[in-house]
């Protein structure tokens, strides 16, 4: 119905669409979903505040410290934001309890940002038959984002771990197109989704460029058989698809037997702090990856005046956290983005209609994206991010080089 | 943990040693038992006509983990057998009702008995090694299985059944046609009516000769093998009887949350059992509706008073607990009683 309307405005630059949808809003009347009144947003998340994956606790409290900040500052289109966050401990039928409660109990109108792919597999079944919006899930498995069709109200945000493997893909033929590629991977549905997105990026060149793949369990105490295995192959460009303790690992490693692949460790292991330190920041100079964020770390980025905003609000709403930690600015960022849903919602404030913006994100920027990097979206495109940039590790931060790539331009 | 658990142990049952044997006093238990009976029926049976659905789905769980801890508590309560591992046998009831669903579209009633012999093959199986161990190396053995569960449960050869990480997604089931209420309302009877079923059947086992070999086992084996009981036949077919309960508990657990993954049935799953067997009352069949609340309920609590430091509330909860009701709600209740009478 709406795209009648834009067809007829000729390619309206994303800020009229959003002018449009905003506009339509208001003309019509206020239309509430569960969890919304004139003055307040009902919004849940599940955190793993408690249990093995709790160092990822510190978005919730980002998030919660960032709807403060919108709350204190007059709330959107002048509703204030409840955010209700639940600890699930990283455990599924924890997650499905406390879905349930935030929709059936609390009547929230959707839930934001739930963290974790076994727990979000877990509560995507119930939400899609509740049709309770899903939304900006915080994982990058592939399956959150992939079938608008069949999971409607689901919806991912960060570049899935598929689009991350085209990315490499993409780049190796560009840059390296004679390599002898060997693939370090951890043997589950993460490392195998990046996998798969590699051998896609690559296309019919996977066959040929992939000289030798290893898997390791995330239960191996060590990776090194792995490594020598790569080493003897033949490997001149090692690609690491693991969790930081892996990669760190593996940095080390290949720098103790004397080895110098060209080597890639993928964005969940970019972290200076958990994979650099541990490895020895001097191994890790001219290492690899991929980033979508700017890293407040930097000293460049830190003079850069459209993150002084972030910075002055981490001064002022958490003034404790640890400022090197970078799912600060990832919890800031996806914040940004559920803000933006919520603007273009204007006073339809339907489970419907969250579903509708988000699926109408057009060019949305945090000012916290790398330049050059935009969230799209579209109803038959549930891929919010699909944009990152390389990076290369100087032996104390990262700098980043080349284009933008998209993984969706490297599809094809 | 083992030596405090095992005074537990004896204490309580001296206790039930001695209110069996005066008679008047135990026809006053008696009509104080049935009154507690019938009043536990209705709540029990009123809880989905007064509460919303996602409360409902609580009791249910609640009443899930309680059948575990009945389960538990016939292997440790009455036998004087350790277990860390029973997650390994939760996970086994529940991945087996999963994949059966899930693959072979069987109904999810029929999951519960095969659940239920799987469970116990492998309990048994479990228990005969087992044997030769006493005490915390017992805990320790069970322990490993624990650990060791969900690591299987990744493994790709198994990942055809299994899922592998991604777990296996089952479908909720619906109320038999023509009954008046909504899934969640119809799956708490459900569990409601196995769980009584289940029970019974373990008040049954408790009460007959083979109960008693199985308590004379726990307070003084060789007391008991001098009077013919087969130990090593006794303590696997506990070890057995016990996996059975907790693999139907596992099985009805997947069908309410209607997800199984490896991440769901780590060692915290067993502790989760362990603190709700003491927290009940070792040794008392209907403490494990108080374990079971505990199990599910105080997580919650703890994490409304503090959510930063809902591990330290929640400690600090148990410690209060086992303060206040050192032999658990069974002493408790206990205590109570007497009062009551003098």
């Amino acid at each position: 119905m709406h795209f009648d309307k834009m067809s007829r405005r000729s390619l309206a630059t994303g800020i009229l669409v959003g002018a449009a949808f905003a506009a339509s809003g208001a003309l019509a009347q206020k239309n509430y979903g569960p969890g919304v009144t004139d003055t307040e947003i009902k919004i849940g998340n599940i955190m793993p505040y408690s249990g093995p994956a709790s160092a990822y606790g510190i978005i919730g409290q980002v998030e919660t410290a960032f709807f403060k900040m919108i709350n204190e500052q007059g709330g959107i289109n002048g509703r204030k934001i409840n955010f209700i966050s639940y600890d699930d401990g990283y455990s599924p039928p924890k997650a499905v309890e406390q879905a349930r409660k935030l929709v059936e109990s609390d009547d929230v109108l959707f839930i934001f940002n739930s963290l974790g792919t076994p727990s979000n597999s877990a509560i995507m079944k119930y939400m899609n038959a509740k049709k309770v919006p899903q939304l900006f899930v915080a994982t990058g498995a592939t399956k959150f984002s992939e079938d608008p069709k069949t999971n409607h109200w689901t919806m991912g945000w960060q570049p899935s771990y598929q689009s991350e493997g085209r990315i490499y893909g993409k780049y190796i033929l560009q840059n390296h197109p004679n390599a002898k590629i060997g693939v370090l991977y951890q043997n589950d549905d993460f490392g195998k989704d990046v996998y798969k997105g590699l051998k896609d990026g690559l296309g019919d060149k996977a066959k040929t460029l992939v000289v030798a793949d290893a898997p390791y369990e995330v239960t191996d105490p060590t990776i090194d058989s792995q490594i020598l295995k790569l080493k003897a192959a033949g490997v001149d460009l090692l690609i690491d698809f693991s969790t930081p303790k892996f990669a760190a690992q593996s940095i080390k490693k290949v720098a103790e037997v004397g080895w110098k692949p060209l080597h890639i460790v993928n964005n969940v292991s970019a972290s200076i702090g958990s994979v650099f330190k541990p490895a020895g920041l001097d191994n890790g100079i001219g290492v690899l990856s991929t980033g979508y964020l700017k890293d407040p770390t930097d000293t460049k980025t830190q003079q850069d005046p459209t993150v002084k905003e972030f910075f002055s609000f981490l001064d002022k709403y958490m003034p404790d956290a640890d400022r090197t930690n970078l799912n600060l600015a990832y919890a800031y960022a996806v914040s940004q983005t559920v803000a933006q849903v919520l603007k273009q919602c204007g006073d339809e404030l339907t489970r419907d209609n969250i579903m509708k913006q988000a699926a109408n994100l057009k060019d949305f920027r945090s000012p916290l994206f790398l330049e050059g990097i935009t969230a799209n979206t579209s109803p038959t495109d549930y891929f919010v991010l699909e944009q990152l940039q390389m990076m290369k590790f100087n032996g104390q931060s990262w700098d980043f080089f080349g284009p933008i790539i998209s993984a969706e331009a490297a599809k094809s | 943990m083992a030596a405090p658990a095992e005074t537990t142990l004896s204490s309580s049952a001296s206790d039930a040693v001695a209110s069996v044997e005066m008679p008047r006093a135990a026809r006053r238990d008696g009509t104080i038992a049935w009154v507690s009976r019938i009043t536990f029926l209705v709540v029990a049976l009123a809880i989905p006509l007064l509460f919303k659905n996602f409360v409902v789905f609580q009791f249910t769980q609640m009443l899930v983990y309680a059948i575990a801890i009945l389960g538990l508590n016939l292997l440790t309560g009455f036998n004087g057998q350790f277990s860390l591992g029973h997650s390994a046998f939760y996970a086994l009831g529940a991945y087996t009702a999963a994949i059966m669903m899930d693959q072979y579209s069987v109904s999810y009633i029929w999951t519960l008995p095969a659940a239920g012999v799987i469970c116990f093959v492998a309990g048994f199986l479990f228990g005969l090694p087992a044997l030769r161990l006493e005490g915390i190396y017992l805990a320790l053995a069970t322990f490993s299985l624990a650990i060791a569960t969900p690591q299987i449960l990744k493994l790709s050869p198994l990942e055809h059944w299994t899922g592998g990480v991604q777990g296996i997604v089952i479908i909720k089931p619906d109320p038999p046609p023509g009954v008046p209420l909504n899934q969640d309302q119809w799956l708490y009877y459900f569990t409601l009516a196995v769980g009584l079923l289940l029970y019974i059947l373990a008040r049954n086992l408790v009460k007959s000769r083979s109960g008693r070999a199985l308590m004379a086992i726990r307070d003084n084996p060789i007391a008991a093998r001098s009077m013919g009981v087969n130990l090593a036949l006794y303590k696997s077919l506990a070890f057995g009887t016990s996996a059975l309960y907790t693999g139907i508990a596992g099985a009805l657990g997947a069908i309410i949350i209607q997800f199984v993954a490896p991440d769901s049935f780590t060692l915290v799953l067993s502790i989760a059992f362990l603190v709700g067997l003491v927290v009940g009352g070792v040794g008392w069949l209907p403490g494990a509706i108080f374990g079971g609340a505990f199990v599910l309920f105080v997580p919650n609590i703890a994490e409304g008073v503090s959510k930063g430091l809902s591990g330290a509330v929640y400690g600090i909860i148990l410690i209060l607990l086992i303060y206040l009701m050192p032999t658990g709600a069974a002493g408790f209740v206990r205590a109570v009683l007497s009062r009551l009478k003098s």
